[in-house]
């Protein structure tokens, strides 16, 4: 069954130019006619939206991705009836729910009691609802002791935990989350994030915006691009998301070279870079669990050259995870013919913790020393590290610090005293 | 938001019904916001609710120092305090409702940008909250009228009929001036200059006799003139002229739909305008 259905959904703004009517003297001044008014009408229309349509079937996660501006806030008030469509329509079959308003109608002067019972009426639930869920929402949010204190007293953690806590109870069959993980201490994120596999893993429908892409991959299995209110890609999330990364990145995760403008010295050129796994199916996003390659081409030049290529890889903080050289016995020292060459290294499966990569290709000279090339950020790659339970992560869904995420291998004995 | 139906979104409004329906889907949010608004308004207040009955009752009673004493107003069958207290009792309601609820969608942005509910629940719960206090201030009108003496007569039983007139009049006005303001911030300057003629244009401290005979009907276009001597008429017993206060219901009507019309055809660009 569908839990959503969009068909062909457009939402137009009228831009808030010079003579937007804002004030009744400006509708007068507005209403004289001038002339020179029709002229100027369509640079004032913006269309958040065009013509979007997608579905989402009963249990499915899907992520909305794209710049900022690009149309995903719309069309999540479109789908939360704050805003309506301009033309096109949406179904929805099911409660819904929607995390775009954590803490949205607390009131500071009212206690926590006070409030739960005022932020459940605002996010739809009946006072038998809530009251069922009372004790639930107080231990989520323990802030049992201080739960008649009027809440402008209440630390700003109490008062996310006490705003989410109502959120998450809500139990909706069609959540809607947008950018919450923005807020808030990391404690807290990883306890949104929880949420939301609990809420996806019980079959419910989960539509999830975020510029958080290693949270998008690892909750979502599909996921739909919006570029300028258009959808521009809908399918496999890993892929929509590689795809949506690369754009914004000038580099890709395969690059070449034309030899005319190809970095390098008279000696050695380099002439492509590319980044792989096993499936090698064009995508650059990977999975944790499988082997990643690195591969770059180049051209000897001037015979008997003896070169080494490394690569470098730089993390989303422009840290620096290894450095790599070609140390295969087959070339390491030897002096080599003019031609075309390629090297590879293989990262081994579960190496890297999930995130950006950016590479740089080099190719050097031991002895004496020379840098024939350098290429910072020659390609890019995503590394996914999804839910299913066989990575490092196991059984967490939340965020996992660290700049690799190897399998180690662990053994526990109980000790017998 | 939370329903347990499927939803259809299109640009254009529900049907009639579906929204009156979802008005009272919401009714738990209508509650709290009342309740809220009760709560906020007299916490850390010395005297509290108390405050309900004293405005009304101290604008009555320099009204009574200066109309009765001073300038010697009279009335014909009671007092004139308890015919101030009657007048102001209604207007205190009125004043305090359209001044707090035309502005009451603005307060509520968050709300109104973050969630979708009936957007009538904003303005409707400001005047809900307003209408706890008019209650009570009843009941020390209906003191005032025991200590006078006046006659009990089955006609008051009526009393929630004219409550409820004054309530449509009161509720249309800020939901027409709650939806107009969104758009025209001018509005929060109108109110209370418009409060302030309103004032002066009912008969609320003084008698609508005392307006000439050819402008009577055109003195009921206004619905609060019917209203108020229709709720003197049958406390006190005084005059009542059926067709001046057929005019002010016709008014409060046309009000009402004009004001409900207004307002729906904008909702849909609170979000966006806000």
């Amino acid at each position: 069954m569908k839990a959503i259905d969009v068909k062909n959904l457009s939402k137009r703004y009228r831009l808030q130019g010079k003579s937007k009517a804002g004030t009744i003297r400006d509708l007068l001044l507005e209403s004289v006619p001038f002339g020179k008014k029709t002229e100027i009408e369509d640079e004032r229309v913006l269309w958040a939206l065009r013509d979007v349509s997608f579905s989402v079937e009963t249990g499915e996660s899907l992520a909305l991705i794209g710049n900022n501006g690009a149309g995903k806030s719309t069309l999540l008030k479109i789908l939360s009836r704050i805003v309506r469509p301009t033309s096109g329509e949406a179904l929805l079959n099911g409660r819904t729910g929607s995390l775009l308003e954590v803490g949205t109608g607390f009131h500071r002067e009212l206690s926590g009691r006070e409030n739960i019972y005022l932020n459940g009426a605002v996010l739809g639930m009946k006072r038998s609802e809530i009251n069922e869920r009372f004790d639930e929402i107080v231990a989520f949010s323990e802030i049992e002791r201080f739960l008649e204190t009027p809440i402008k007293f209440y630390s700003s953690g109490m008062f996310m935990r006490l705003a989410f806590a109502v959120a998450a109870h809500l139990e909706p069959e069609i959540l809607m989350v947008d950018e919450v993980l923005a807020v808030g201490d990391l404690a807290f994120q990883r306890k949104c994030l929880k949420k939301m596999r609990d809420i996806s893993e019980h079959g419910r429908t989960v539509l999830f915006v975020s510029h958080n892409m290693q949270a998008v991959t690892r909750l979502c299995q599909r996921a739909i691009w919006i570029e300028n209110g258009r959808l521009r890609e809908d399918g496999l999330c890993k892929n929509v998301v590689s795809n949506y990364l690369n754009s914004r990145v000038e580099t890709s995760s395969a690059r070449e070279w034309a030899p005319e403008n190809a970095p390098g010295s008279e000696s050695v050129v380099l002439c492509s870079v590319k980044a792989i796994d096993a499936s090698a199916d064009g995508s650059a996003a990977f999975d944790i669990r499988n082997d990643i390659f690195l591969e770059i081409g180049y051209e000897i030049r001037t015979a008997g050259s003896i070169v080494s290529p490394a690569f470098q890889l730089v993390n989303e903080e422009n840290i620096c995870v290894f450095t790599t050289y070609d140390l295969d016995p087959k070339w390491r020292h030897k002096p080599r013919e003019k031609g075309f060459y390629t090297s590879r290294a293989r990262i081994p499966a579960n190496t890297l913790a999930e995130g950006n990569f950016r590479v740089t290709a080099i190719c050097s000279t031991a002895e004496p020393h020379k840098v024939h090339f350098e290429e910072a950020d020659a390609v890019s790659f995503m590394v996914t590290d999804s839910i299913e339970g066989n990575s490092a992560r196991g059984d967490f869904g939340g965020q996992i610090d660290g700049v690799v995420r190897p399998v180690l291998e662990w053994r526990t004995e109980k000790v017998e005293t | 938001m939370r329903t347990t139906h499927a939803i259809r979104i299109r640009p254009e409004n529900d049907g009639i019904l579906a929204e009156i329906r979802e008005l009272f889907d919401y009714r738990e949010l209508f509650y709290q916001l009342v309740w809220r608004d009760l709560k906020v308004r007299y916490k850390q207040t010395l005297l509290g609710v108390l405050w309900a009955v004293l405005q009304p009752a101290l604008t009555a009673l320099i009204f009574t120092i200066i109309f009765s004493r001073v300038a010697g107003f009279q009335m014909k069958e009671i007092p004139y305090w308890i015919f101030a207290l009657s007048g102001f009792t209604f207007w205190t309601f009125a004043n305090s409702s359209v001044n707090f609820a035309s502005n009451s969608l603005v307060h509520h942005k968050e709300l109104v940008t973050k969630i979708y509910f009936p957007r009538m629940i904003v303005p409707l719960s400001a005047v809900g909250a307003y209408f706890a206090d008019l209650l009570l201030t009843l009941l020390v009108l209906f003191g005032g009228m025991a200590y006078f003496g006046a006659t009990v007569t089955w006609k008051l039983l009526l009393v929630p009929a004219f409550l409820l007139f004054l309530v449509v009049i009161v509720a249309s006005l800020s939901l027409f001036l709650s939806a107009l303001n969104v758009r025209f911030r001018d509005v929060k300057f109108v109110v209370p200059f418009f409060l302030q003629v309103w004032l002066f244009l009912s008969p609320v401290f003084y008698s609508s006799d005392w307006v000439p005979q050819k402008y009577q009907y055109v003195f009921a276009l206004n619905p609060l003139t019917g209203c108020l001597n229709g709720f003197r008429h049958i406390l006190f017993g005084t005059d009542l002229d059926m067709v001046s206060f057929g005019i002010s219901c016709a008014a409060a009507f046309t009000l009402f739909f004009v004001s409900v019309a207004v307002f729906k055809s904008m909702e849909n660009d609170f979000a966006d305008v806000l």
